[in-house]
């Protein structure tokens, strides 16, 4: 293989075990993907196949489902609660849960009302108070799991009771506050559609990213003596990505095109993804949710890590509400309550995220939204009452959680974690 | 602290500074002392093994030494200077390496993970060609049998877990790494691999303390032996000091389970002769 200084007899060290099956090429990493997902190792499979069965079922039953305009529609009324579901994965990972995201995201968008419209401010700041306020709010939850050692299930339920008094409180009397609609944050919410050439693009970035972060860490691993993930592997996947997203992008594009809004949301999933797998503080996260008391030993500052979870949760909770507030174009008192609570913890469940901690991933986010966005979408257009559609949901939400438990109880008899 | 030790013999090798020295140190849990009184000297370049019986405090004092346990009572003075171990990382920081007796791995995270596991390399951009790299030079000056670093750890066996955690322990380039029953779960090769691995660490000059409970791992490796008892010092023995000594001083008693077991062993040999 490669004359390198640290490879081992002439092998790559990661291949100089000879009980290691030498994966090589397309064949190879397919192989590989087999094999991890019959030992339960699941990864997207299942969010992947429930949105082909949910969208072949809803457009037999009524075809404007599949329609791009109602698409672009779909995909906007996943950046709200999409954007919220991805603070939640946060918390998630480590093996805890914030119950009151739906409460907060109410409240901020109360503050926002209140402070742009009552008050007069500028927006810009009513949405600095906002985020603030979420995120002194997630730092609260953390003191009180740090230094009380409250669990986070109870304070998060009390916080979810404060939370909504505190909305209601602000809103007063009259119930709820229109936002101007010719003001930006209004348009952002509402109508605001890339053109066409510029999703066109963004479409292509992801494919060509694959390639170069690709070609590059195959070449830096190689230099080091290792085994490079081969050529074939890099390529299939740079040109699946793109063409499934050109086909997305060319797809909206016949309708309104991509809103601008679930592109901030996809940005966001794409940098904490970004946070989750390549930083010190994702890996630390990972740690402290698989084995605390070994994260704590290895010199990780665990209560730090539980501060910055919970904060980024609530404070992606509180942008969560104001862009609801946007897409409303009001800050109403019902504002965050429903199934926006159980929507966004349901979404990054149903997208593959642990309940038990220490497994998941951004994308859990992004798919778990587009799932129950998509069923909520397919049965109004269906005019099934709010009934149905609750018990459906629920009935979704469980089977996801019986696929989670059945694949774990899988992983664990094929000893992966 | 060895002046009330019976006989001393020379070490093996030539001992150098102390790295770490215990003064009088207590360590209670409400009305349980754990620890009471204890002294102990380890010098670089020397191998000193910790036993005693179960519950004689043997952990607890490791906990203490990690920075994990706060001592209730005494001082602790690392390479000459009193300290202060107030947290695991202060502990790593100065130079104290541990391998703890429940390994404290992540199952959820892959071999590389867990070596660097709070020590990652560009906290920002994680460099995993560089951390893999050195995964494998460590695993290898360990001769460990591990197939591949990334796989989650939970997909090892009991051994190769033992061996990512002590090359997790080098990682840091330590001046003192403490072993909390390194052997009790390794097969036959790689016990003595680690024994070997034990004794290339003492070479390097650095102090080495071993917890086990196998008298023969403990008589191949280590320098002095550090017997405790119930909480307290009960003397300091080499590996030449006679079998019944150590067993005595473990156990608290000349006359105890493990002599009469011996002495009826014996006997029945001679009725057989």
């Amino acid at each position: 293989m490669t004359h390198n200084p640290n490879s081992v007899a002439g092998q790559a060290l990661d291949r100089a075990d000879t009980r290691v099956r030498q994966d090589e090429g397309l064949g190879g990493a397919l192989r590989a993907f087999i094999d991890r997902v019959r030992s339960g190792d699941l990864g997207m499979i299942p969010v992947a196949v429930g949105l082909v069965v949910i969208s072949v079922i809803f457009t037999s039953l009524n075809p404007v489902f599949i329609r791009p305009g109602n698409v672009s529609n779909l995909l906007y009324d996943c950046a709200t609660t999409g954007i919220i579901s991805l603070g939640v994965v946060c918390v998630l990972l480590l093996g805890e849960i914030d119950l009151s995201v739906g409460s907060m995201s109410g409240l901020a968008s109360a503050i926002l009302g209140v402070l742009w419209i009552n008050n007069g401010w500028h927006p810009a700041g009513a949405i600095l108070v906002a985020l603030g306020m979420g995120a002194a709010v997630g730092a609260l939850y953390a003191k009180l799991f740090n230094r009380v050692g409250m669990p986070t299930f109870v304070a998060t339920l009390a916080g979810l009771l404060a939370l909504l008094g505190l909305q209601l409180y602000l809103l007063g009397s009259t119930g709820s506050i229109n936002l101007p609609f010719a003001q930006p944050l209004v348009r952002f919410g509402q109508n605001l559609y890339m053109p066409n050439w510029l999703s066109f693009i963004l479409a292509l970035i992801p494919g060509a990213a694959v390639l170069w972060t690709g070609f590059r860490a195959r070449a830096r691993r190689q230099a080091a003596g290792l085994t490079g993930v081969a050529m074939s592997v890099i390529l299939v996947k740079a040109v699946a990505l793109t063409v499934v997203l050109l086909v997305v992008v060319l797809y909206l594009a016949q309708g309104r095109g991509v809103p601008w809004m679930f592109g901030l949301f996809v940005l966001l999933v794409v940098v904490m993804d970004y946070a989750f797998t390549r930083t010190k503080w994702g890996r630390s996260l990972m740690a402290v949710g698989g084995n605390r008391e070994a994260a704590r030993r290895a010199g990780i500052n665990v209560r730090r890590i539980y501060l910055s979870a919970f904060v980024l949760c609530s404070t992606f909770a509180a942008l969560g509400g104001v862009l609801a507030a946007a897409r409303l174009g009001s800050s109403s008192q019902q504002a965050g309550s429903g199934d926006v609570n159980l929507n966004a913890i349901a979404a990054a469940v149903i997208g593959g995220t642990s309940l038990f901690g220490g497994r998941g991933s951004a994308y859990s986010a992004l798919l778990g939204i587009i799932v129950i966005q998509a069923i909520s979408n397919g049965l109004t257009l269906l005019n099934l009452s709010s009934s149905l559609r609750y018990m459906i949901l629920g009935g979704v939400l469980a089977l996801a959680v019986i696929v989670d438990s059945l694949a774990r109880r899988s992983r664990a008899s094929h000893g992966r974690a | 602290m060895s002046d009330a030790a019976p006989i001393q013999s020379q070490p093996r090798s030539a001992r150098g500074e102390p790295v770490i020295s215990l003064r009088n140190v207590s360590k209670n849990f409400g009305a349980v002392s754990a620890l009471t009184d204890i002294d102990l000297d380890v010098h670089a370049g020397e191998v000193v093994a910790l036993v005693g019986d179960n519950g004689a405090g043997k952990s607890t004092l490791v906990k203490v030494l990690a920075g994990v346990f706060q001592p209730s009572a005494g001082t602790i003075s690392f390479m000459g200077r009193e300290v202060a171990l107030s947290s695991p990382s202060v502990a790593l920081d100065m130079g104290i390496a541990t391998v703890f007796q429940d390994l404290a791995l992540c199952e959820n995270l892959d071999v590389v993970a867990n070596i660097y596991l709070g020590r990652e390399k560009d906290p920002w951009h994680l460099d995993e060609v560089a951390m893999e790299v050195r995964a494998w030079t460590l695993l290898n000056e360990l001769a460990a049998r591990i197939p591949s670093v990334r796989e989650p750890v939970a997909s090892l066996s009991g051994g190769q877990r033992q061996t990512v955690a002590i090359a997790r322990s080098l990682l840091l380039e330590p001046k003192l790494i403490m072993l909390d029953e390194p052997t009790a779960a390794l097969g036959v090769a790689q016990t003595a691999e680690v024994l070997n691995l034990i004794e290339r660490v003492r070479d390097k000059g650095l102090g080495v303390i071993v917890i086990s409970h196998n008298m023969d791992d403990v008589r191949a490796v280590a320098d002095r032996i550090v017997v405790l008892r119930l909480g307290r010092n009960n003397g300091v023995f080499t590996p030449a000091d006679s079998h019944h000594d150590l067993i005595a001083a473990i156990t608290g008693a000349s006359e105890n389970s493990v002599s009469r077991r011996a002495g009826r062993l014996a006997a029945q040999e001679e009725g057989l002769a």
